[in-house]
This record gives C-alpha cells, sequence and structure tokens, in this order.
C-alpha cells in the first residue's frame, strides 16, 4: 500500500475510556489527515481532554483502536516512547522543567531521545526559541518568565522534537488574558506552516480562523464534527446550540 | 555547687581525640545509610509486590526499635550465629567500630529512604508527563527529572535526619567504643564531675550541628538556584 497524503495520521475507532466505573470516552471515533487542524471543544467534563491524552498514551484507553503514524498504541511490539517523540505536547500547566533552563528544556529531549549532539540540539532550541519570538530568554529558568512567555517555551520544547502531530491541551486556559493572544499567535503561525494540530480550546477565535473540523463533545462522546463556518453558523444538534449559546453569550 | 572550669579546659583536648571517631562513625554510615535508602527507596516505588513489601518490612522494624537496641543485636547478638562468623562480615563484625557503622547505617537508611520517597512523591506529576509526552524512557524520567526535584525536596528533612545521625553516634560508646562520648564517660568515671564534663560536651556536638546545618543550607540555596525570581 503506498502511503497518500490524504491518508490518515490519526485514527481513532470506537474509543472507550474508564476511570472506574465512569465512562469518560463512549465509542469515540475520529480520523485525522496530515496537515489538519482540529479544534475540539465542549463542556467541562465532557473527555476532550482525556480523548487528546489517550493519543500519546498518557491514559491508556480500555477498547477500541487508536493509530498514530502507522501504529496501533496498544500494540505491545510498538516503543510507547518512540511513537510519543513523533507527537509534541502543549498542556494547560506549562509543565517546564524547572530546574532547566528555557535552553536546557528545549535540549533535553533530543539529546537523550534524537542521540543529537550538544552544538547541534543548541542551534536548534534557538532556532525554535526565535520562532515563539522569544530568543532572550534562553538562561532564564521557567519561573523567571510569564505564563505566556513559559506556554510558548514549551511549544518551542515539543517542536524541537520535529513532531508530526502537535496536540494542545487548553493551551490558554491558565493563562492571564493579556497573554493570551501571544500564545496563539504562535499557534496560528504554527498552522499557517501546515502543521497537524488538535487543539482542545475554548477560544472560538482562534477556531473560526484555523480550524478544518470542529469537533463537539459532551458527556463522553463526539456529539457533532462540522468545518467551522457550518458549526458556528448552523449547528445540528440540540447539545451543540446549547454549548454555544452559552460560550457566546456574552 | 562549684563549676571547675580548669576540668573543663583540661577535658575538651581529651574529649576532641574522639573527634575523629565520631566524624568516620557519621560519615561512614551516612554513606552506607544513603546507599541502602536509595536501594529502599527503588524498592518501594518498583511497584512491584516482591519489592515493595520486604522494603515496607524493612523500614517498619527499623524505625519501630531504638537504635540501642540495634547495636545491641548487632554487637552481641550476631558474633552468636555461627553463619554470621563464617561469612565475609566477619572481619566487619567481630569489631565493635564495623558494628557500629553497620547498626546506625541500616537504622538511618530506614529513616532516610522515607525521605527520599517524600521527595520523589513531590514532584509535580505534570512533569513525568511532559517527559513522557517528549518520548523519555521511565529510567531518563527518573534520572533527569525526577531526581534532582527530589533531592531539592528532600534536603530540609535530611538535613534533620544527619544532625540526628550525629547525635546517635554518642551510642556506639555503649559498645566499648572511645568516640567523644566515650571519653566523656571515661572522664566522668575518673572524676565524679559530670557537668562540667557533659556539659562541655553538649557544646561541641551543638557546634558539629552548627556546621551540618550550615552546610545544608549551602547546599540547599544551590539545589534551589532555579526558584529564584
Amino acid at each position: 500500500m503506498s502511503a497518500n497524503v490524504t491518508d490518515p495520521i490519526i485514527v481513532l475507532e470506537n474509543v472507550d475510556k474508564f476511570f472506574g466505573p465512569f465512562q469518560a470516552l463512549k465509542n469515540v471515533s475520529l480520523s485525522v489527515r496530515k496537515g489538519e487542524k482540529i479544534v475540539v471543544c465542549g463542556p467541562s467534563g465532557s473527555g476532550k481532554s482525556t480523548m487528546i491524552r489517550c493519543i500519546n498514551r498518557l491514559e491508556e484507553h480500555n477498547s477500541g483502536t487508536i493509530i498514530v503514524n502507522g501504529h496501533e498504541l496498544t500494540d505491545k511490539t510498538n516503543d510507547i516512547d518512540a511513537v510519543r517523540s513523533e507527537i509534541g505536547m502543549v498542556f494547560q500547566s506549562f509543565n517546564l522543567f524547572p530546574h532547566m533552563t528555557v535552553l536546557r528544556n528545549l535540549m533535553l529531549a533530543p539529546r537523550l531521545v534524537r542521540k543529537t549532539n550538544k552544538v547541534e540540539a543548541e542551534a536548534l532550541a534557538r532556532q525554535y526559541l526565535e520562532r515563539v519570538r522569544i530568543p532572550e530568554q534562553a538562561d532564564k529558568y521557567p519561573i523567571q518568565l510569564s505564563g505566556g512567555q513559559q506556554q510558548r517555551v514549551a511549544i518551542a520544547r515539543a517542536l524541537c522534537m520535529k513532531p508530526e502531530v502537535m496536540l494542545f491541551d487548553e493551551p490558554t486556559s491558565a493563562l492571564d488574558p493579556e497573554m493570551i493572544s501571544e500564545v496563539l499567535d504562535v499557534m496560528v503561525d504554527l498552522a499557517r506552516e501546515g502543521m497537524t494540530m488538535i487543539c482542545v480550546t475554548h477560544e472560538m477565535g482562534f477556531a473560526r480562523s484555523v480550524a478544518d473540523k470542529v469537533v463537539f463533545m459532551d458527556g463522553g462522546e463526539i456529539v457533532e464534527v462540522a468545518g467551522p463556518t457550518e458549526f458556528f453558523e448552523s449547528p445540528r444538534n440540540e447539545r451543540t446550540k446549547l454549548f454555544l449559546s452559552q460560550i457566546l453569550a456574552h | 555547687m562549684s563549676f571547675d572550669v580548669a576540668l573543663i579546659v583540661d577535658s575538651i583536648p581529651k574529649m576532641l581525640m574522639g573527634l575523629g571517631l565520631t566524624l568516620q562513625l557519621l560519615i561512614l554510615s551516612a554513606v552506607l545509610g544513603l546507599l541502602l535508602a536509595t536501594v529502599l527507596l527503588l524498592m518501594r516505588i518498583s511497584g512491584k509486590w516482591y519489592l515493595d513489601l520486604p522494603a515496607q518490612a524493612y523500614i517498619y522494624v527499623f524505625r519501630g526499635t531504638p537504635i540501642l537496641v540495634q547495636i545491641f543485636i548487632v554487637y552481641y547478638g550476631f558474633p552468636q550465629l555461627g553463619f554470621i562468623r563464617d561469612s565475609f562480615l566477619w572481619p566487619i563484625l567481630r569489631e565493635p567500630f564495623g558494628c557500629a557503622v553497620v547498626a546506625l547505617s541500616l537504622n538511618t537508611g530506614a529513616y532516610v529512604s522515607e525521605i527520599l520517597r517524600g521527595g520523589v512523591l513531590g514532584v509535580d506529576r505534570g512533569l513525568h508527563e511532559a517527559g513522557s509526552a517528549l518520548g523519555l524512557s521511565a529510567h531518563q524520567r527518573f534520572i533527569y527529572i525526577t531526581t534532582p526535584l527530589a533531592v531539592r525536596l528532600a534536603i530540609p528533612a535530611y538535613s534533620n535526619d544527619v544532625v540526628s545521625l550525629m547525635k546517635s553516634t554518642a551510642l556506639a560508646s555503649t559498645i566499648t567504643l572511645l568516640d567523644m562520648m566515650g571519653i566523656a564517660r571515661t572522664i566522668v568515671a575518673e572524676t565524679y564531675a559530670p557537668y562540667e564534663i557533659f556539659i562541655s560536651l553538649a557544646v561541641i556536638y551543638l557546634i558539629m550541628t552548627w556546621f551540618i546545618q550550615k552546610a545544608f543550607g549551602v547546599f540547599e540555596r544551590f539545589m534551589s538556584r532555579h526558584e529564584r525570581q
């Protein structure tokens, strides 16, 4: 079988996930093609974060199939660390390594996982710091940066691994309002460059301008998948309408 | 009550002759105890019950019994066991110094492993996830993320344990060793002047405590250099 550009890079089929008796994901199926930008939204507790955390196996799903870049995640012959190194992830709480400078945060994984030498890893790190527009912060510790700066460092850290896909788990939810746009700007740049992205976010402006598809989740299910225009102008499902009326009311 | 200053001036140099032995007991037990603690810690956090349970039992026994009892069991009890007399450990356990180091190390190892475990558990789970998401293996995460942060978190409690261990070395005098405490007891037996001698000895231990606290303060500041705004 020859690889086709339209072949999906991520496929979820009938994925179920339980936390004890609570079912966090119910029969979730989703397919993402290379270069696609997916925005996932929905009320809190709807399973959005759980879904993207299953994609790099930070959570293990209980049944169904998840295939990332050709690797079936439950297949024991796959090295999960290797699969994860192809998937960048950005967290709500940044999760920068507090004991390392910004530069060392960026160099750690390329050095350890990709076995890049020190000079090349540093060049790579500086290049990505430039891209997220904070080259001057290279030698600072995370605590010395603002929230927006920290999140941009976290994006750069993920990009240093040259991932095939980027996952964003509410990347702007922990930020002060005035810092949200500097992070979204970087994400928009990334989208324009053709990165495959799955973003859990409540930033509906970002969804409108960047998303190829908007996925609406509620109660652990994917309720509706639509292009952004259709999603915002003429949502079909009642739950989607209710959600949109709540978040767009102000 | 008269306070014999001349006796103090005379005795302090004598007690300081035991400082070397006190320091040897302290440093050897601290190093061996830390190694043991690391092994116990890895057993505790291995996630494997057949490693975790023996470590838990060990810690329970050594934290739950007096250090003096442990020293006596090693010193008086072990030589009665034939297999110990025949083993490679005998050259060590034949000597009271070896017995004291073994007992102190076994004891402090139990405490320190729990201190280190507290440090490991204190490391934010999100940082593990960030390491996992970057493709770092479990070993790499432990070495590069967990360890430096756990060490930083464990320093205050660990420095307490080292001070406590230093004071426990005085118990070695009960198994014939002439550390500072052993010498002090000898002098008291000869002079019948317990106040002068033991108060001077207490001051020497206080000074040592001060140095230990200072040293850990420097270490803590170094390990927290990333926390300064």
